[in-house]
C-alpha cells in the first residue's frame, strides 16, 4: 500500500473520529451514569436515603443493559440511532450505542467510587444537620473526587475499546479504518498503524487521568 | 449545679436493631437527665450500647421506644427538619475524628457554617476564631492527613464549636490518642464548657476520661444504665459489678474484709496531693474500708490518722503491708 497524502489524511480523520465518538458519548454516559451511580449509592439500604425497592429495579436495569453484548447493542439500537441522529452510519451514530454501553458500566464504577467515601465522614455531615443533597453535593462528589477519576481513566479507555468495535457496523473512526483496509483488504501494515494508534491513544487517556486523580487528591502529601 | 435545668432528658429510652439473628436490643430502658453547663460522662465496656446512647440523643439513631427531649421539646416523630435544627444545637465529635480529608483544615470548620448558608467572609472570619481557640491558627491552610492525630481532633472540635452549639457530643473522641494528647483535648474540652457554657457529654471506656473532665457520671451496662451519679461518689463505692469492674479493674471482687483487723495509717507530713489510699487500691487490686479518719492539710503537707479495714484473706492482706511498707508509709496494726 501507499503511505500518500490521501492516507495519512485518512489515519487523521479516523484519530479525530475516535476521539470525537470516545470523548462525545464518555460526555453524555457520564451525564446520565453519574446521577444513576448516586441514586444507586443514597437510596441503598444503609444509604442516606433508603429506597431499597427503586435501588434493587435501577440495579437490574443496570444489570441486563450490561449483560447484552456490545455488538448486539449496536444492532438493537439501530432504530434508536436513526430517530436520535438521522443516520446509522459514520461517527455520530456510534455515539448512542456507546452511551447505552457505557452509562451502566459508569454507574457502576461512580457506584463504587461513592462507596469508598468514609461512612464516618458522613455520619459527621448528619450530625451537622447536612440535608440528603448538600451529603451529596458537598461530602459524596467531592471527596470521591480523586476515586472518580481513576474510574473515568478505566472508562474512557473501555469505550475507545467499543468504539474500534463499531466499525464493523459502518461506524468512523481508527476501528473502521483497521477492518475495512487491514482486516478485509489484508493491508497488515495499515492494521498495525491503527493499532498502534489506539494504543498510545489509552496511554495517553490513562496516564493524564491518573495523573489529575492525583493532582487532585489532598490526601497524600 | 442542681439549680440548672436540664438540657436533655432520655426518658424510658429503648432501642432495638433488627439483625439477620433476630432483635438485638443496644438500649433498654434508659432514663437520664443532662443538665444544663455540665460535663456529663457516660461509661461502659465495649459493646455496653454506649454509641448506639449518644447517636440516640442528635437522633442519627431513631429510638424505637421512650423519648429524647431536647430543651425541653420531645424530638419523637418530629419531622426530618426540625432534627436537622437540633442537631445544629449539638456538635458531635468522634474517635476517628471524621475530617473530609478533600478540604484544608479552615474549609473543614467552615463546613457546617455552608450547611446553613452563613456568607462566605462571616464563616471564615468564625473559623478563625475557632481556630485560634483550639490553638491551630498557623495550620489553617493544612490537608486532614498532613496534621497528627490531636490536631485533628482539634479541628473536629473547632468545626462541630462552629455552629454555636448548645451541646458538645464526644463519641470516643480521645480513644484513638495517645495519653499526653487526650491529655490536652480533655483540657480543650474543659476550657470550652467553663468559658463557652457548653454543655458536654463524654462517651468513653476509659476511667481516667471520666475522672478527668465530668461531673457526673453514668455507668452503662448489658444496654443499661447500672448506676448515676457524681463522679466522686460513684468512684469511692461504685455500687454495681459493672462499677467495680470498671473502677477497680478485673482483679477486684467482692471480698470479705476482717472485722477484727485495722491498720493505722499515720500521715506524718508527706505531699497531701499524692492520693495514699487511691494508690494502695489500684496497685494491690483489693478493697479496704475507711474506719475512722482524721487528716489535715498543712501548707500541703497531709497531717493526721486514717484507720483501715483490709481484707480477710492473707495473701491480699500481705500485700497491703507490703505495699505500705514498699512506699514507706508509717503505719501500725491495731487488733
Amino acid at each position: 500500500m501507499v503511505w500518500d497524502g490521501t492516507t495519512l489524511e485518512m489515519i487523521k480523520n479516523g484519530i479525530l473520529e475516535t476521539l470525537f465518538m470516545v470523548f462525545g458519548s464518555s460526555m453524555i454516559a457520564y451525564l446520565i451514569g453519574i446521577p444513576l451511580g448516586i441514586i444507586l449509592v443514597v437510596t441503598d439500604t444503609d444509604g442516606i436515603h433508603p429506597i431499597p425497592a427503586l435501588q434493587k429495579l435501577l440495579g437490574l436495569i443496570i444489570n441486563l443493559i450490561r449483560s447484552v453484548p456490545f455488538i448486539i447493542l449496536l444492532l438493537v439500537m439501530i432504530p434508536v440511532t436513526r430517530a436520535i441522529v438521522g443516520t446509522t452510519l459514520g461517527a455520530k451514530a456510534v455515539i448512542p450505542p456507546l452511551v447505552a454501553a457505557a452509562a451502566p458500566y459508569i454507574a457502576r464504577m461512580v457506584e463504587s467510587s461513592f462507596k469508598e467515601v468514609d461512612a464516618g465522614v458522613i455520619e459527621a455531615a448528619k450530625s451537622m444537620g447536612a440535608t440528603t443533597w448538600q451529603i451529596i453535593w458537598k461530602v459524596l462528589l467531592p471527596e470521591a473526587k480523586p476515586s472518580l477519576l481513576v474510574g473515568a481513566a478505566i472508562s474512557i479507555t473501555t469505550i475507545l475499546g467499543y468504539s474500534a468495535m463499531a466499525g464493523f457496523v459502518g461506524g468512523g473512526g481508527l476501528g473502521a479504518i483497521a477492518i475495512n483496509y487491514g482486516y478485509y483488504r489484508y493491508q497488515t501494515d495499515m492494521m498495525l498503524v491503527t493499532v498502534v494508534i489506539l494504543v498510545i491513544i489509552v496511554q495517553i487517556i490513562q496516564e493524564t487521568w491518573m495523573k489529575l486523580s492525583k493532582i487532585s487528591d489532598k490526601r497524600i502529601r | 449545679m442542681e439549680e440548672k435545668k436540664p438540657i436533655i432528658q432520655l426518658n424510658d429510652l429503648g432501642k432495638q436493631f433488627q439483625t439477620s439473628n433476630g432483635i438485638v436490643t443496644a438500649l433498654d430502658h434508659i432514663n437520664l437527665e443532662i443538665m444544663q453547663g455540665e460535663i456529663f460522662g457516660i461509661i461502659g465496656l465495649s459493646g455496653a450500647g454506649k454509641s448506639t446512647l449518644v447517636r440516640c440523643i442528635n437522633y442519627l439513631e431513631i429510638p424505637t421506644s421512650g423519648t429524647v427531649i431536647f430543651e425541653g421539646v420531645s424530638l419523637a416523630g418530629k419531622s426530618e427538619k426540625v432534627i436537622r435544627k437540633a442537631r445544629q444545637s449539638m456538635g458531635m465529635i468522634f474517635q476517628q475524628f471524621n475530617l473530609l480529608a478533600q478540604r484544608n483544615v479552615l474549609q473543614n470548620v467552615c463546613f457546617p457554617l455552608e450547611l446553613l448558608k452563613v456568607p462566605k467572609k462571616e464563616a471564615r472570619k468564625r473559623a478563625e476564631e475557632l481556630l485560634e481557640l483550639v490553638g491551630l491558627s498557623d495550620r489553617m491552610k493544612a490537608y486532614p492527613a498532613q496534621l497528627s492525630g490531636g490536631q485533628k481532633q482539634r479541628v473536629a472540635i473547632a468545626r462541630a464549636l462552629a455552629t454555636n452549639p448548645k451541646v458538645l457530643l464526644c463519641d470516643e473522641a480521645t480513644s484513638a490518642l495517645d495519653p499526653k494528647t487526650t491529655k490536652q483535648i480533655l483540657e480543650l474540652l474543659k476550657r470550652i464548657n467553663k468559658e463557652m457554657g457548653v454543655t458536654i457529654i463524654v462517651i468513653t471506656h476509659e476511667m481516667a476520661v471520666i475522672d478527668e473532665i465530668c461531673d457526673r457520671v453514668a455507668i452503662i451496662d448489658n444496654s443499661q444504665i447500672a448506676e448515676a451519679g457524681r463522679v466522686a461518689d460513684i468512684f469511692s463505692n461504685p455500687s454495681t459489678p459493672t462499677g467495680r469492674r470498671l473502677i477497680l479493674g478485673d482483679g477486684a471482687k467482692q471480698v470479705a474484709l476482717r472485722e477484727d483487723r485495722l491498720l493505722r495509717i499515720i500521715f506524718d507530713g508527706r505531699e497531701s496531693s499524692e492520693p495514699v489510699i487511691s494508690n494502695l487500691v489500684l496497685a494491690c487490686k483489693v478493697p479496704v474500708n475507711i474506719m475512722y479518719a482524721e487528716t489535715k492539710d498543712v501548707g500541703g503537707k497531709a497531717m493526721g490518722q486514717m484507720m483501715i479495714q483490709i481484707p480477710e484473706d492473707e495473701t491480699d492482706a500481705k500485700r497491703i503491708i507490703h505495699y505500705l511498707k514498699m512506699n514507706k508509709i508509717a503505719f501500725e496494726e491495731v487488733k
